[in-house]
């Protein structure tokens, strides 16, 4: 891909950060995960994620599953590079181990990881060594619902519906017009389906397999991967070249 | 305990099975001041005796806020307990910095008694010197727990620690069925009807004990002084004899007889006609 870019340009910061070697800092990133979409309703939470892996421009892997459960009451997604996601996953993995090792009827819930994920980002970010993702991070604990997002410079929030990467441009604005408080499950699916088929229309690395999963204080539960339906038949989409001869 | 040949360090077992300066260690948390720790459903309770040496100076501060949902009261080497507040501050503030959460009373009992465990098998430390009684406040509910000196842990529904504690203890055994469903009233009376056990017929007054209590929506704090009278005042029915008595308290309540069955005091036992009670 870009590797004969990397050698040039990535060299400069590295040498005057320190005697470290270049190649030990990300820099850019490769494979990578599009938007993710997530709101808050009645039972918990809803979150939206293609599973479309793209190289550059390529979209080159179509099976990526870009959210996973965490622990009893968490439920990541991750936009940004898919090898950092991966890489998040083992670190909250080595996370819920040790914390379930105390076995004594305490558990992490998703604030806890929320925070916990801030550090970690916020942490790399100074090491000028970020992992290149962007993180939502959903839950519900003894009946409290909690959505948060991590940015990969470490900036956090909480909020009642977030969305990462083009989800920020474009889904958020219809979340702002219609989510409102005690969505029901079919609502919130409708809503979250809106936004990825706006996404799905207007971004270029997203694809046509997503999957919805649904987080309550009952567990986590993620849809098989499906496909919305598109529709094409603009009468501005019929002879295109009518108004402007030569164009193609 | 005497003297022998398996005492001189840690790390030499009896041949009865026994480590001696273990042991030896939980003997200076008895020979400390008083600390007593009772708890409900919703609150716990930490008070102690603090008693100066001289009129001159201030009393050892023997109750130590640890966060806002957990607090501590040794008995012991006090330095030692001010080292092991320290660490227990600072487990919880680096747990509230990356969880933003409090840390669970249960964990930090178990790193805590970790660390006592440690000085019992390195041949160049020694045990603490100190019992903490550990009162904290999590999602599972009002815990107090005691650690001791050995690294072990254990919780309860009340306990006493230092030197007359027994008479506390015996106090607060006939009494704890009540406490899980006290109100946080109740339970501040009750424990310093303990502490007034332990302290053999001397008058209970705020400047020599020390109460603090943690509940739930009420952060761990140490009560002061006037409060601490106000609530002696209040249940005091009788007013006390003067000075250090030579009998027991007339009053009806039946912690008198508890006083009888502790270590020989002024004489006192054989008075008006108190004979133990059941309550």
């Amino acid at each position: 891909m870009a590797t004969t870019m990397v050698k040039e340009v990535g060299s400069e910061p590295a040498q005057l950060l320190g005697p470290e070697s270049a190649s030990e800092r990300t820099l850019y990133p490769y494979v990578t995960g599009t938007s993710v979409v997530a709101l808050k309703y009645k039972d918990g939470i809803l979150m939206a994620a293609d599973m479309g892996a793209s190289y550059g421009s390529t979209l080159r892997y179509k099976s990526v599953e870009r959210m996973k459960s965490i622990g009893k009451h968490s439920l990541l997604g991750a936009s940004g590079e898919i090898s950092d996601f991966q890489e998040i996953l083992h670190y909250l993995d080595e996370l819920i181990l040790y914390d379930n090792m105390w076995d004594d009827g305490n558990s992490l819930g998703p604030k806890e990881v929320h925070s916990y994920l801030t550090r970690v980002m916020y942490n790399r970010r100074n090491k000028f060594n970020p992992l290149w993702n962007s993180l939502v991070l959903g839950g519900v604990k003894n009946g409290q619902k909690y959505l948060g997002m991590v940015s990969m410079i470490g900036v956090n929030f909480e909020d009642n519906h977030v969305a990462t990467g083009f989800g920020n441009h474009l889904a958020r604005p219809i979340l702002r017009d219609e989510w409102h408080e005690n969505l029901s499950f079919e609502d919130g699916v409708k809503l979250l389906e809106k936004c990825m088929r706006v996404l799905l229309y207007r971004d270029r690395s997203a694809v046509n397999k997503l999957q919805i999963a649904k987080i309550t204080e009952e567990g986590v539960t993620i849809s098989q991967p499906y496909a919305l339906k598109t529709f094409w038949g603009f009468s501005a989409f019929q002879n295109p070249t009518v108004g402007a001869e030569g164009s193609w | 305990m005497f003297r022998n040949q398996y005492d001189t360090d840690v790390t030499t077992w009896s041949p009865a099975g026994r480590l001696f300066q273990v042991e030896y260690a939980m003997e200076a948390v008895k020979q400390g001041s008083a600390a007593i720790g009772l708890r409900s459903k919703t609150h716990v309770v930490l008070a102690c005796v603090n008693k100066a040496n001289s009129e001159l100076s201030s009393h050892q501060k023997k109750i130590f806020k640890v966060d806002d949902h957990i607090g501590v009261a040794i008995a012991g080497l006090t330095a030692d307990g001010r080292v092991l507040s320290r660490y227990m501050r600072s487990e919880c503030i680096n747990y509230s910095f990356t969880y933003e959460s409090p840390l669970p009373v249960g964990r930090l009992v178990v790193q805590l008694a970790d660390k006592a465990q440690v000085c019992t098998q390195r041949s160049w430390k020694r045990p603490y010197g100190v019992g903490l009684l550990v009162a904290g406040l999590d999602e599972s509910g009002a815990h107090l727990y005691y650690n001791c000196p050995s690294g072990n842990y254990f919780e309860y529904q009340a306990f006493a620690i230092g030197s007359r504690s027994q008479a506390a203890k015996t106090y607060l055994e006939r009494r704890f069925a009540n406490f899980a469903d006290s109100s946080r009233d109740d339970l501040i009376k009750d424990a310093l009807i303990a502490v007034r056990e332990t302290l053999q017929g001397e008058t209970l007054k705020s400047s020599i004990c020390t109460v603090a209590v943690v509940g739930v929506g009420e952060a761990f704090h140490v009560l002061d002084q006037d409060t601490v009278q106000q609530l002696i005042d209040a249940f005091e029915i009788v007013g006390e004899p003067e000075g250090p008595a030579a009998e027991p308290e007339p009053e009806p309540e039946p912690d008198a007889a508890a006083e009888e069955g502790t270590t020989a005091d002024q004489g006192a036992a054989p008075d008006q006609g108190v004979a133990p009670m059941d309550i």
